[in-house]
């Protein structure tokens, strides 16, 4: 079987033309960037907001769990339905299924910054706006980006699956093996979107290392988030409910969110 | 698409025996790995949470493994375990797989949660570290376990419909036919009944929560 794989892999012919390896990997990122690329525009400035007036939090929470359940398949042929064309179909709703974690990292991001710090922020006269880019923006960053990641892990994953109504990419390998009878082939589509998805996510990890304040690394508090879930974990012990909709979102790809 | 088109398409028989047996599907091929992944996640957890090489592993794995796409996951499966393509195990096995790794950090938090001084006192009082961990430790550790089992149950109920991709059944058998006869009402039917499963499960863990842990209820602002 691997050796199957491989021979499929080596096969010059699989890497030409429109059905080849380089295009339908370029195919594959294009949507995956569009798709993230739009959603964070809508989704960043909207979960910012949220988290810093607190005003419309449980809105948001309810609705981001509402898509949580939200059958990606379903999504999908519905859309391509409705609106019909596949690129723009499938498009709308890769924007659709990044937008909720991105949401909930902005706003949850913001929300639990130390409300110390933010208190202090205001007693040394910061204005609201050099509140929330100078202190709120940067103490949320790891929780931003961990949000951003889980919807690029999810726009991979989704595009991959709306392969089945005729978008590009690698999912149509998958699909169009398993029409074709043709495991290798199936093989090479799964591994190939599982490899760029390990990778998006090892790059953007890399730059949520980078953009993260040195200050928050030595505090130890915003790398991996790794003393806030504690905090919050013990919260929940006692009954206190810290839960802000997607589970704990700390810094980490996927836990806490969806999977797609 | 009229509210008339889909009440002539609920008003089938035949469209309903369907509705029904795909449904039964979708409630098994999601739940059952949500047992399962439960199961194989709290040993790993337990393991996870006293040694740290132990954590550093898993911990890894279960990341790595959360990032490989359901699709691919679904396909890979039969090549590694020699199921047949199409067979329903291989949704069974990947979701047991994504639900472990979503669980085992929860299992992990949970346990770091449990204040120090209880399993003091539970060691003093001769409690053995295997019951001590079952009767003391598991039980203060269900509600950061449930927030887990509810992401985990979700996105279940969500990703069981892909596998109609590969043929198995489920709720997703909906999509691909109203895909393939380009009709409208199953897809919507599909879509409605998993949100509504996703809620029902998601009230029932709920209510297990609660019931498993009365003393959340003593403190003042207790659970939800």
């Amino acid at each position: 079987m691997i050796q199957q794989l491989i021979e499929w892999l080596a096969d010059p012919a699989h890497w030409r033309g429109p059905d080849g390896i380089p295009t339908r990997l370029l195919e594959h990122l294009y949507y995956c960037l569009v798709a993230a690329g739009f959603a964070t525009l809508v989704a960043l400035p909207a979960g910012l907001f949220v988290g810093h007036t607190g005003r419309g939090g449980t809105l948001l929470v309810g609705a981001g769990n509402a898509l949580r359940a939200l059958p990606t398949l379903g999504l999908v042929t519905f859309l391509y339905l409705v609106v019909g064309g596949t690129q723009t179909a499938t498009l709308i709703g890769l924007v659709v299924l990044a937008v909720p974690p991105i949401l909930a990292g902005a706003y949850s991001g913001v929300q639990q910054v130390d409300r110390r710090v933010v208190d202090a922020a205001v007693g040394v006269g910061m204005t609201r706006w050099q509140r929330l880019w100078q202190v709120e923006v940067p103490n949320a960053m790891p929780l931003i980006l961990g949000g951003i990641r889980n919807a690029v892990l999810q726009v991979v994953a989704t595009a991959a699956v709306a392969a089945y109504v005729g978008l590009g990419g690698l999912g149509r390998y998958v699909l169009d093996g398993i029409r074709a009878v043709d495991y290798p082939k199936v093989l090479a589509g799964a591994l190939l979107v599982a490899l760029l998805a390990i990778l998006l996510d090892v790059v953007l990890s890399g730059v949520q290392w980078l953009v993260v304040p040195a200050g928050l690394r030595t505090a130890g508090v915003g790398d991996e988030g790794r003393r806030r879930p504690r905090r919050s974990a013990r919260r929940e012990v006692r009954g206190e409910t810290t839960d802000t909709g997607g589970g704990r979102v700390d810094g980490r790809a996927g836990h806490g969110l969806r999977k797609r | 698409m009229t509210l008339d088109e889909l009440g002539r398409y609920l008003s089938s028989p035949s469209n309903r025996e369907q509705l029904v047996e795909q449904f039964g599907q979708h409630v098994y091929l999601s739940l059952v790995p949500l047992l399962l992944g439960l199961l194989v996640a709290v040993p790993l957890g337990w393991g996870a949470q006293r040694l740290p090489p132990v954590r550093a592993v898993v911990f890894g794995g279960a990341s790595v493994l959360y990032t490989v796409p359901s699709l691919a996951l679904f396909v890979v499966i039969p090549g590694i375990i020699g199921t047949r393509t199409l067979d329903s195990v291989n949704v069974v096995v990947a979701l047991t797989l994504y639900t472990a790794a979503l669980l085992v950090r929860s299992v992990v938090g949970a346990l770091d949660a449990v204040p120090g001084p209880v399993t003091a006192a539970a060691t003093a009082m001769g409690y053995r570290p295997l019951r001590r961990f079952l009767t003391v430790e598991l039980p203060l550790a269900v509600p950061v376990l449930t927030a887990g089992v509810r992401v985990a149950s979700v996105s279940n109920i969500s990703l069981v419909s892909v596998g109609a991709l590969i043929g198995t059944g489920g709720l997703g058998v909906l999509f691909t036919e109203g895909f393939r006869t380009r009709y409208l009402a199953p897809i919507l039917v599909g879509i409605v009944l998993t949100l509504l499963l996703a809620l029902v499960v998601d009230r029932a863990l709920v209510l297990a929560r609660n019931s498993l842990t009365p003393w959340t209820r003593l403190t003042p602002g207790g659970s939800r």
